[in-house]
């Protein structure tokens, strides 16, 4: 904040000062929070936040459900990028229960929350170009976007809470139609994908609009536990990825680019080249596809196929036990994170044993963040308090839990 | 300089804070240390400016409500990460149910606020020196914690989804 909106903060003639909401339903909350702001004239002087009003007890909700009913919970956090969401929690059940899982599904995973990366920062950078007054290059992902939805179609048969891929692998394997649309969105997605770059990245008025916009420093984030774009648009290459690779990340070449000033620009800036890296992830995650099943042997908790629970007696005592929550659970506390769309999302499990979770906790990267709001819009006009909102990618489903 | 591990964590702890280190464990390749609560706050402080073990992010903060255990029926979970050795560390603080205050965080670490409304806003733990404890996710006139286990959701009616079913209190069964 520059001296000068200091001096105005502090001069604010409580004459001049109006009470405004900004939210809960404004266009550009995109999503349902309200924040009170105080401002003089044009500048904010302060601001309070109130979060809760999608808050579905999803932590309450867990602890009365088997560990596969809450994979669609897990949709419902950040519903931008379902597929990272379901995957992870997955993740966490297996690394509990111990299991080895196949490289193919390991690159088959990735292959599908990379998509699910691009699906988030996409609608998330095009939202900032509308809150920014640039509508048409809204439009452009979208088509984009949907060729990701028809993939996650193909494989899970949904679009937006996908359900996606079970504990131990997936539902099914990549089908013939997965690969034919996969490879064309491989081809065709990187020209798309510059034009809509090339209708912001540049562009003037979006740079004035964008740059100083909501800024914060490296340690203000840090402190703020900031994951994800948000943090490396600040300076810092922290990457749950890179940190602690998972679902052999390792095996990948891409790099994790970081912003200088943690403002707006950057914030749109470091989306666009994770995108770029996560296409490089998924040619190179493609094109060594290992050979093999897309499901580890794991009868304990994998449903058998229907056509052998009908005509085959150890896959109908499988399926029962299953289904009954009959299964032998080991006793223990797991934290398993992922890279999320908008950072770490991790996953605090205890087991008790229980056929459900004892406790779960979500690391929610939204919520986490989403607190220093206040702090990054404090002295600047509404209009930039707007495109600091949608850069910062809040998903009130993942606010709110 | 080498990286340090779990076991050279748990020395420095230890020596650092004795009789304090109350349990210990490793769970899943993670460090667990249980401590006197009123201990945690300068714990946390002194493994964040310490030059080695560097523990400079704050993963969570997670309330767990153990009603059976007489005594240290709700602890408090601070994960917290060390980038400097890549490693991750859980520090607990078992309270007694009359007595749930445990000091805030927040002077160490910003994004404590709002995780430790949120621990208050579901089990009611009282974190002292918090700037601003108030419910967070659910309405401010709500008069009770609803993730402590007393509370079960409302399908009492749903033989289905009875404590028996979940592997829980096998001997009415």
């Amino acid at each position: 904040m520059s001296q000068d909106l200091k001096d105005v903060i502090q001069a604010a003639d409580p004459a001049n000062v109006a009470t405004i909401n900004f939210g809960p339903t404004h266009p550009s909350t995109h999503g349902i929070f309200q924040n009170i702001l105080k401002v003089d004239g044009e500048k904010i002087i302060s601001s309070e936040q109130t979060v809760g009003y999608i808050h579905r007890a999803f932590e309450k909700l867990a602890e009365r459900r088997p560990y596969n009913q809450i994979t669609p919970i897990t949709d419902r956090l950040n519903y931008c990028s379902s597929p990272i969401n379901n995957i992870g929690w997955e993740m966490t059940v297996e690394k509990l229960i111990g299991v080895d899982i196949p490289k193919r599904v390991q690159y088959m995973r990735v292959i599908i929350m990379e998509l699910a990366r691009i699906a988030d920062h996409l609608i998330c950078n095009s939202v900032i170009g509308v809150d920014a007054g640039a509508l048409t290059s809204f439009f452009y992902p979208f088509s984009e976007r949907e060729k990701i939805y028809e993939l996650y179609e193909e494989l899970s048969g949904a679009r937006l809470t996908t359900n996606m891929g079970r504990i131990g692998g997936f539902e099914r394997d990549f089908t013939p139609v997965f690969h034919e649309k996969l490879k064309s969105f491989l081809k065709t997605f990187p020209k798309a994908f510059e034009e809509f770059d090339s209708m912001l990245a540049r562009n003037r008025i979006f740079m004035d609009r964008t740059k100083g916009a909501g800024p914060i420093s490296a340690e203000r984030a840090l402190s703020y536990s900031f994951s994800g774009p948000n943090l490396r648009a600040a300076g810092v290459d922290y990457d749950v990825r890179a940190m602690n690779p998972y679902s052999s990340y390792e095996d990948f070449d891409f790099i994790i680019p970081v912003g200088v000033n943690g403002d707006t620009y950057d914030r749109f800036m470091v989306r666009q080249e994770e995108i770029r890296q996560s296409l490089r992830i998924i040619t190179q995650a493609y094109n060594n596809l290992p050979e093999g099943d897309y499901k580890a042997d794991l009868p304990d908790f994998y449903l058998p196929a229907k056509a052998d629970v009908y005509n085959n007696m150890e896959a109908l005592i499988y399926h029962f036990k299953i289904i009954m929550g009959e299964t032998e659970l080991p006793v223990g506390e797991v934290y398993h994170a992922v890279e999320g769309g908008n950072g770490e999302l991790g996953y605090y499990l205890i087991s008790d044993g229980g056929r459900t979770p004892y406790r779960l906790q979500f690391r929610r990267p939204c919520f986490i963040y989403y607190q220093a709001y206040p702090e990054m819009i404090k002295g600047l006009p509404i209009s930039d308090a707007v495109l600091t909102l949608s850069s910062i990618n809040v998903i009130a489903g993942e606010l709110d839990a | 300089m080498e990286k340090q591990n779990n076991q050279e964590y748990l020395t420095a702890i230890q020596a650092a804070f004795g009789a304090d280190v109350l349990a210990h464990e490793e769970a899943f390749g993670m460090l667990n240390v249980e401590l006197t609560p009123a201990r945690i706050h300068d714990a946390i402080a002194w493994l964040q400016q310490h030059q080695d073990l560097s523990v400079n992010y704050l993963t969570n903060i997670a309330g767990i409500h153990y009603p059976e255990s007489e005594g240290r029926e709700f602890a408090v979970v601070y994960q917290l990460h060390s980038w400097k050795n890549n490693l991750r560390l859980r520090i607990k603080g078992y309270l007694p149910k009359d007595n749930l205050h445990i000091a805030s965080i927040t002077d160490l670490f910003a994004g404590a606020n709002w995780m430790e409304r949120e621990t208050y806003d579901f089990f009611g733990i009282i974190f002292d020196g918090h700037p601003d404890l108030r419910r967070i996710l659910n309405m401010d006139d709500m008069d009770y914690f609803p993730m402590r286990k007393e509370y079960v959701l409302e399908d009492a009616t749903r033989e289905d989804k009875d404590d028996r079913f979940f592997g829980r209190n096998n001997n009415e069964l």
